[in-house]
């Protein structure tokens, strides 16, 4: 461990230093908006460092000696080189910094719900963001195992944060069923660490590559349950049918903010292990993983969608929503899989544009949830009867973001879409998208519901709902990223296939 | 004699019993310890890979040096340690829900856990 690994690794070492630092802070006084405060404006620490290292890889910045031009990534010296920095993992890192940064500020209006813990809530979710962007830096099977559960144990905590009856039931249905879950992943591990001999993903591939029926014991049988079993332990992280269980209750009984977070940046960060490990490790062999992910893909959009509209509560509804957006995700899983021989990018470079897309909208809904059931009290659809008179502008950005939920234009879930469905039909998945498209359009059922019991019913008081400036910022930048995707895409779409420049090996 | 099979076996069925507690018992501590049962079965398959298959492999690549061939023959049982490790955070942080969830209803009975359910 040398100068330029803590340089290469800034970016996480100051992310922890901010959270030890938001634990120390509310030790010390009893004024507790400096723990908000210090939180959101370390988080530019993080932020500085990721961009710093992007200049890195671009030849722009040069810390640890010139690089020769453009390079695809750098391993980090010292640590076995289980992990890399490298454009990928970067664009996750800004991804998770801006979805925190977003919660952050949005929580700033929860306040009043936590109580004396705030120092443990604002160092926890820095924690987890840290996990996160490890889990798409890191290249080797121990250390993405290591860094799901930094990301997924604080997570479990602050669903339980609330120490009501319904808080304490999502925490311990999270925790039991990642915990099932993890050990799955790593029973696949194992598996795919015994026929390999090794576990990491670059000498997995290259095993894998080599590998012919009887080379090794098991032949390829013991390779393609370790393939299932781990994709099983990423399909929970992400929330894709069949292991989405703990989705709706978890969503329900968390502290709204870390509900956004979960749904953004979670299931961000699992998207980029599964993708990082199924084209690097798996990408080589012959197993045909494309129809697995295509199976998820179909079963998360319509079990999704359609369960969804049988749901009274917001958060159990976007909850399951989530789910469904899981299935478009996996669509571009899919498409990388079943390429048409020139080795495209377009499934990747749809997914990454996409979860772009869907973070800025999915916490602009969740945001406008928190300003209008904290003066409500309520997480019931039939208590947003009226919002359109009682809260016009937020009933409007909530109107707004549940439109790019259902993917109509001008919004950043159009363009998702757009991106996510032509890489599906330019990879021979054209039925795939032709299922994606249908379930575009179930959804806008129980989407359009929502804006119709805001704008077209009674409401039970005329009070106005109001929230907070902070709340105000959140939202309103999470708004002003769903109209600026969706009619300027371009930007987003650029970095997306910078961010795949050297990408598994390509 | 005892061969790669053998553990392979034994992990798979302490995996089995694992799985099928931590979808059936009713009581949290008793799920918790199922899941515990499965985080070891997975450390017994692990191990024994990396003592019967490693070598197999090892032997495939000779040009690798003496430091990559330590370091890839211990990637087993390193693996296991981590497995115990985390696992042990986890059951903290269950334990600690657990008492949660028992001061507030005075139950440990997954069947009481439905406040959400529809």
């Amino acid at each position: 461990m040398n100068s330029s690994a803590l340089w290469l690794l800034s970016p996480e070492i100051s992310l922890a230093f901010v959270a030890m630092l938001a634990f120390l802070v509310d030790l010390v006084t009893r004024r507790k908006g400096y723990v908000a405060a210090v939180s959101l404006v370390g988080l530019v620490l993080p932020l500085l460092f990721t961009t710093l290292l992007w200049g890195e890889l671009s030849g722009w910045v040069n810390a640890i000696g010139p690089q020769p031009g453009e390079v695809a990534g750098v391993s980090i010296p010292g640590i076995f080189g289980t992990l890399v920095v490298d454009r990928y993992a970067l664009f996750f890192k800004y991804l998770v910094f801006g979805a925190l940064g977003l919660v952050l500020l949005a929580s700033l209006d929860y306040r009043s719900r936590l109580g004396r813990l705030e120092g443990e809530y604002y160092g926890l979710i820095l924690l987890s963001a840290g996990g996160m962007t490890l889990l798409a830096a890191t290249v080797e099977l121990l250390s993405l195992y290591i860094a799901l559960e930094l990301a997924t144990l604080p997570l479990v905590a602050l669903a339980a944060f609330l120490r009501d009856g319904r808080s304490t039931e999502a925490g311990i249905k999270f925790l039991l069923l990642g915990a099932i879950s993890s050990a799955v992943l790593l029973f696949g591990m194992a598996l795919v660490f015994g026929v390999t001999g090794s576990t990491y993903l670059s000498d997995i591939a290259g095993a894998v590559a080599t590998a012919t029926p009887g080379d090794v014991p098991f032949g390829s049988y013991a390779m393609l349950a370790g393939a299932v079993m781990m994709a099983a332990g990423f399909g929970f992280k992400i929330a894709a049918v069949p292991f989405q269980m703990w989705v709706p209750d978890v969503y329900e009984g968390s502290p709204t903010p870390i509900t956004a977070y979960l749904s953004v940046a979670s299931k961000a960060a699992g998207f980029a292990a599964l993708l990082r490990v199924f084209t690097t490790a798996f990408g080589p062999a012959d197993l045909h993983w494309s129809v697995l992910f295509a199976a998820l893909a179909v079963a998360s959009m319509t079990v999704g969608n359609l369960v969804a509209v049988a749901q009274s509560n917001i958060k159990r509804m976007l909850g399951y929503s989530t789910i469904a957006h899981a299935g478009y995700m996996l669509i571009g899983v899919a498409a990388v899989a079943g390429r048409t021989g020139d080795g495209s990018l377009q499934g990747p470079q749809g997914l990454l544009f996409y979860l772009g897309g869907y973070a800025v909208t999915n916490l602009a809904a969740f945001f406008a949830v928190i300003a209008i059931a904290n003066r409500t009290g309520s997480d019931q659809i039939s208590d947003f009867a009226g919002m359109g008179r009682r809260a016009p502008w937020l009933a409007f950005l909530l109107t707004v973001s549940l439109l790019s939920l259902i993917g109509i234009p001008p919004t950043a879930g159009f363009m998702g879409k757009l991106f996510l469905f032509g890489a599906a039909v330019n990879a021979d998945l054209a039925w795939l998208a032709l299922v994606g498209v249908i379930n575009s359009v179930l959804s806008a059922y129980y989407y359009l519901r929502i804006v119709k019991v805001m704008y077209f019913q009674e409401p039970a008081s005329q009070e106005r709902v109001t929230c907070s400036p902070a709340l105000w910022a959140a939202l309103g930048s999470a708004s002003l990223g769903v109209a600026f995707v969706g009619m300027a895409p371009w930007p987003l779409f650029a970095f997306a296939a910078q961010a795949l420049l050297g990408f598994a090996g390509r | 004699m005892v061969g790669l099979q053998h553990f392979l076996t034994l992990g798979a069925v302490i995996f089995a019993i694992g799985f099928f507690g931590a979808v059936t018992k009713r009581n949290l501590v008793v799920v918790l310890m199922c899941i515990e049962l499965m985080f070891n079965a997975v450390n017994i398959v692990v191990v024994a890979m990396s003592r019967y298959l490693v070598p197999l492999a090892m032997q495939r690549a000779p040009d690798s040096t003496d430091a990559a061939v330590a370091q890839t023959l211990l990637t087993g049982q390193v693996f296991a340690v981590f497995v115990i490790t985390v696992a042990a955070a986890e059951v903290a942080l269950a334990l600690g829900i657990v008492i949660a969830i028992y001061r507030t209803r005075r139950t440990a009975d997954t069947n009481e856990l439905k406040l959400m359910s529809r």
